[in-house]
């Protein structure tokens, strides 16, 4: 091999740089369940279960330009039912707990949804 | 160009339709472990094998004056004479694709002026370096965000890049800039070869393969992350206990998903034999870290045999009783005189 203290010095940082995902990985915690705590006292969100997880951020973006753009607040779910559109008076009525609950997964995932700039956390003093 | 595209078509529906039918944990599981070692084994052939074929002469790419006489102005970057000048070029040519911003276009006009007729021009076109430039960082940014998905805690680089990334705030999920360049960028890399009829000349199936792979990838990671969306908590933990060697079960996530990791997979799998070894080969390659010294040093030809001398002190040692005899001047005389 020719010059081999560079093409084996290139090798190894190609080698680790390659299997980053899975130094990253071992060196990290286990991440087995997202750990976030549903309210309680309710059974079904205002869709169901899987349209929620998926499409809630969707939803709460549609929510913000029909309330403050559009001065529409009443949204219409698939079931018939019809909700205020409000992310403080509908959605934090229920999941009130904000760490249990949106944090879990946005931290996980490095999801830092800009809402708070806006909105007051539930449970924080004005 | 047909044939590629409907072969990554391929590879994405069966991907689909074999993750829909329940054999989601072997384009989750088992083909990115087997993609992965295939990668890296394979480009670490590559590189060695590279690595073991002898440059017996400097054959750089010269693109100015070479060093000569001491008023001669040496072109230090373009035609580089030491190894210093060497790592400069390199470094422009890895990081800011040098050569492709030297990149000319010729073309054939009607009615030059300077001819009275028509004429040959030539002018510069920034364009490939332009986009290339653009797809190969936005590629590697895009490789970096998807760290959140490897690591927990999500390492907190990761979250600096996605404010940068994000910083338009555009919509929720927000909008990445650099999934939109990637895409924009791999359009006009694949256009170029389509649009231009010289470049649709010498392009061949392993020229948009790579490129249809690459826009599948980018297609559906986009459509994963605004559109057709899965639920990313459920994701993290499956991609997680692939990165942990513990696998589980793959169960809520959308066929799409396994699309989007059948076709990486198939692109690792696919790289360490293509044209995209160029991640490693610029490195490798002699036109470009050579520095153009054959005229000061020796280079001697690796392959050459070994020299079977004969010095003149061996020539004395076997012939000095005979040249003795005949009265030549010895450096050595012999121990008893010449009878």
């Amino acid at each position: 091999m020719y010059n081999a203290k560079a093409v084996i010095a290139g090798i190894l940082v190609f080698a680790v740089l390659g299997t980053a995902p899975f130094w990253a990985g071992m060196t990290g915690k286990e991440y087995r369940s997202t750990g976030i705590i549903p309210p309680k006292d309710e059974k079904s969100c205002i869709e169901n279960a899987e349209f929620m997880r998926a499409e809630h951020m969707r939803l709460l973006n549609e929510w913000r330009d029909e309330a403050l753009r559009g001065e529409n607040r009443v949204y219409a779910a698939s079931g018939g039912k019809k909700w205020n559109i409000s992310l403080q008076n509908t959605c934090l009525k229920c999941h009130s707990n904000h760490e249990e609950f949106c944090d879990r997964c946005h931290t996980a995932n490095s999801v830092y949804p800009y809402c708070w700039t806006c909105h007051i956390l539930p449970g924080e003093s004005k | 160009m047909f044939v590629s595209l409907l072969l990554v078509l391929l590879i994405g529906a069966i991907a689909w339709a074999g993750s829909a039918a329940g054999f989601a944990s072997l384009f989750g599981v088992a083909l990115p472990y087997l993609a992965a070692a295939v990668f890296v084994v394979g480009m670490i052939r590559r590189m060695v094998y590279w690595a073991k074929s002898p440059v017996p002469f400097r054959i750089p790419t010269t693109g100015g004056q070479e060093q000569s006489l001491d008023f001669i102005r040496q072109a230090k970057i373009d035609c580089p004479g030491t190894q210093a000048g060497v790592f400069a070029r390199m470094f422009l040519e890895v990081c800011l694709f040098r050569s492709l911003f030297r990149n000319t276009e010729a073309d054939a006009r009607a009615g030059l002026p300077a001819n009275s007729g028509p004429g040959s021009v030539y002018y510069s076109s920034k364009w490939l370096w332009c986009f290339a430039l653009l797809f190969h960082y936005c590629f590697l940014l895009v490789f970096l965000r998807h760290f959140r998905f490897f690591a927990e805690p999500t390492p907190q680089w990761v979250t600096w890049l996605e404010t940068l990334d994000g910083l338009m705030q555009i919509g929720a999920p927000r909008f990445f800039m650099t999934g939109g360049i990637l895409l924009a960028a791999l359009l006009f890399l694949l256009g170029r070869r389509v649009f231009n009829g010289r470049l649709r000349c010498i392009s061949l199936v392993n020229d948009y393969f790579p490129l249809w792979l690459l826009l599948g990838i980018v297609c559906t990671g986009i459509c994963l992350r605004y559109f057709d969306k899965t639920e990313i908590a459920m994701v993290k933990i499956f991609i997680m206990g692939v990165t942990q060697f513990s696998p589980v079960s793959a169960e809520g996530i959308a066929p799409l998903f396994f699309v989007h990791v059948a076709l990486v997979s198939t692109l690792l799998l696919y790289f360490p034999f293509s044209k995209l070894t160029h991640m490693a080969g610029v490195f490798f390659s002699p036109t470009r870290n050579a520095a153009n010294d054959s005229r000061r040093v020796r280079h001697i030809n690796p392959w050459n045999p070994p020299k079977q001398y004969f010095t003149y002190a061996e020539y004395e040692d076997a012939y000095r009783d005979v040249m003795a005899e005949a009265g030549l001047p010895l450096e050595k005389e012999p121990d008893r005189p010449a009878g």
